[in-house]
């Protein structure tokens, strides 16, 4: 194992594959001789030169369409949303074109690529430059959607990602890029539709992806001290979707919040909802709660940005709800 | 090059079978046999067929919606092309797709598309693909011109003139300017009505082509592929053309032209004018006579294929969804 960020163990993953297979390709804006806004790509270019490290204009439908050419042609491009706030001028190309011409060639083409950016605010970048799209794209058949949360995962999925035959929405925790955390070493992949348990526990399940399960993993430190004992589910993938971790957790706990930034109403959150109500209906002996951002684009000021987004003190209350400890 | 009797007979016969394929597609339209949207190409077949004629193994093409020409000239069966149409489960695609997408990867045909505009960067990025693979295909990129005033286009072509500086775009724009985007003339679509001038704004260089004429497209299809394969540099087309017939099958009112106009661009009609050409050149009209009766033969077992055909299987439906690893749901 070596510890290593979120931002090195993606990059590492992309100059890996890079290496081993010589039909990777990345596309995007400054993401060569800049080094990538994010500094993920950083280096990229005097390793593969530009051919295989291509600097774009400022044009996302335009690039992410090339990509998809690129990937119908016998390439496996990593396009980067420098952030996915972009992906809306490229939403024709993802959502008309790669998630749907394997389906709609009767099976004659397959689009392996990888559209990965980061998602999701906590840095002040107010409206136009923050939303979390989980719900967005996992809507959409044909796309597989993930969200790591760790630099283990962030760098499996990524590999497994490059790998896949098919269109992957990757969306990086952007506000974890700095993060530590242990990898193994060399090659290995996280498998897509496997949430992850970070924490078991028995009374009460949290359940979140990306940006929010550190913020879970705290909430059960303190939940802890009020002899709570929490279980922390990382969802990772989106689409397709782990039923059957959620549900066994709850089987146990009997017990779940399910935590998001994106707003509450036909997100990811629903859906938990829906298939808790519905796989576990039994086991469940309170409603499920939903802790999600406040229903207004998002706000520059630090303050009012802190108050759009879930809190640690909001969960802590939500589960303090469904063990019916407080109202 | 100059193409004698003979050679130009076997174009003859092509562009007379898709014609003709077409003349039964959109018979069963109206019969109600063909569901959605059909969109003909009747002509416009001079352009595709002369173009068509020079690719080479290994290189692609990709169009609009427009597509049964491109994919029939590039050797997908006309009888899987009409039992697609028909929604049939031996359909080209397998039913999924219908009129708007055809696809017939084997032989390089890398789609028909529906949303205006939006197959062009697709166009450029296998270009990009087969010179980085180190292949010398090329691509051929068809689209109308309703697709021009788009951002699709424009972004594409900027993306095309700037990896042609480095000889990593080996693509052919072949604007197909029938005038109309459905019915919105060029003229009500944009203040700059020479539409291949846009090109420049990316660096490429053009030129106009008559594509209602045949031989005059062969002559510069043959210069621009070459060019396009041994540069590595787009190259822009603008085949001047159109579409004798209204813009989909539903489109009958055609209140956008007049039937004058109409009429006095059916005197172009690539296939009568190549035809008269033949006679001119001593092909016996027998022969011509015989070539329709065998075209209308071929569209009508074509039909017939489409009709006797099954409906696709229940469970195609929850495939090709993805390559591996998601289990799809069905309705309900």
């Amino acid at each position: 194992m070596a510890v290593m960020t979120y931002r090195d163990a993606l990059r590492s993953a992309m100059a890996e594959e890079m290496e081993r297979d010589e039909s990777v390709v990345l596309l995007g804006e400054d993401i060569g001789i800049y080094g990538g806004t994010h500094l993920v790509t950083n280096g990229l270019i005097d390793q593969f030169g530009p051919k295989r490290v291509i600097d774009t204009p400022i044009a996302e439908g335009g690039f992410t369409g090339a990509a998809i050419g690129m990937a119908m042609a016998g390439m496996r491009p990593i396009v980067e949303m420098m952030t996915w706030n972009f992906s809306f001028l490229a939403a024709d190309q993802i959502i008309q074109n790669a998630a749907k011409l394997r389906y709609f060639s009767g099976g004659q083409v397959n689009v392996p690529l990888v559209i990965r950016g980061p998602n999701g605010g906590g840095v002040q970048l107010s409206a136009q430059h923050t939303h979390s799209l989980e719900g967005f794209y996992g809507h959409f058949p044909g796309l597989k959607v993930v969200s790591p949360a760790t630099p283990e995962d962030v760098k499996g999925m990524m590999l497994h990602a490059i790998r896949d035959p098919d269109p992957v929405i990757f969306l990086e925790a952007g506000a974890l890029y700095g993060i530590k955390g242990e990898v193994p070493e060399g090659d290995f992949e996280v498998e897509f539709g496997k949430a992850r348990v970070a924490r078991e526990g028995t009374d009460v399940t949290l359940i979140a992806y990306g940006r929010q399960v550190p913020m879970l993993l705290k909430v059960a430190d303190q939940l802890e001290e009020q002899d709570i004992s929490a279980e922390v589910i990382d969802l990772r993938s989106i689409r397709p979707f782990d039923k059957e971790t959620i549900v066994e957790s709850v089987r146990k706990t009997h017990r779940a919040v399910v935590v998001q930034e994106q707003w509450r109403y036909f997100s990811v959150a629903s859906e938990v909802c829906a298939v808790l109500q519905h796989e576990a209906f039994d086991d469940l002996d309170a409603p499920v709660e939903r802790v999600s951002g406040a229903e207004v684009p998002a706000p520059y000021a630090r303050n009012l940005e802190i108050a759009a987004f879930p809190s640690v003190e909001q969960v802590i209350s939500a589960a303090r709800r469904v063990l019916y400890l407080e109202k | 090059m100059q193409f004698d009797a003979e050679a130009l007979v076997g174009f003859y016969q092509q562009m007379v079978e898709i014609r003709l394929f077409e003349d039964a597609a959109s018979k069963a339209f109206r019969q109600g046999k063909i569901g959605g949207y059909l969109h003909v190409y009747s002509g416009q077949e001079a352009v595709a067929m002369g173009f068509i004629n020079y690719l080479q193994e290994g290189d692609l093409t990709i169009t609009a919606y427009r597509d049964h020409a491109h994919a029939i000239l590039q050797g997908a069966d006309p009888k899987a092309v009409m039992a697609e149409l028909y929604g049939k489960g031996t359909g080209i695609v397998k039913g999924k797709g219908g009129s708007m997408h055809l696809f017939h990867a084997e032989g390089g045909m890398m789609g028909g598309y529906g949303i205006v505009g939006g197959h062009i960067p697709l166009g450029v990025g296998m270009a990009y693909a087969k010179r980085y693979r180190g292949e010398d295909g090329i691509v051929q990129l068809y689209y109308g011109d309703g697709s021009m005033h788009n951002g699709a286009f424009h972004e594409a072509a900027n993306l095309a003139g700037l990896w042609g500086k480095s000889e990593m775009c080996p693509c052919l724009f072949i604007l197909e300017n029938n005038q109309y985007g459905m019915g919105t003339s060029v003229e009500r679509a944009t203040a700059m009505t020479d539409l291949g001038k846009k090109y420049e704004s990316y660096g490429i260089e053009w030129e106009r082509v008559d594509g209602m004429d045949l031989e005059a497209v062969l002559e510069v299809a043959e210069r621009a592929t070459k060019r396009v394969r041994e540069t590595g540099k787009p190259y822009g087309i603008e085949a001047y053309s159109y579409r004798l017939v209204p813009h989909g099958a539903a489109d009958f009112l055609e209140k956008y032209r007049t039937k004058e106009e109409v009429r006095k661009w059916r005197e172009k009609d690539p296939i009568t004018t190549l035809a008269a050409r033949l006679l001119d050149m001593g092909v016996e009209e027998s022969r011509l006579e015989e070539i329709r009766a065998a075209a209308k033969e071929k569209a009508d077992e074509a039909a017939k294929f489409a009709d006797e055909s099954p409906e696709p299987d229940l469970s195609e439906l929850l495939t090709d969804v993805y390559a591996e690893g998601v289990p799809v749901e069905a309705a309900g």
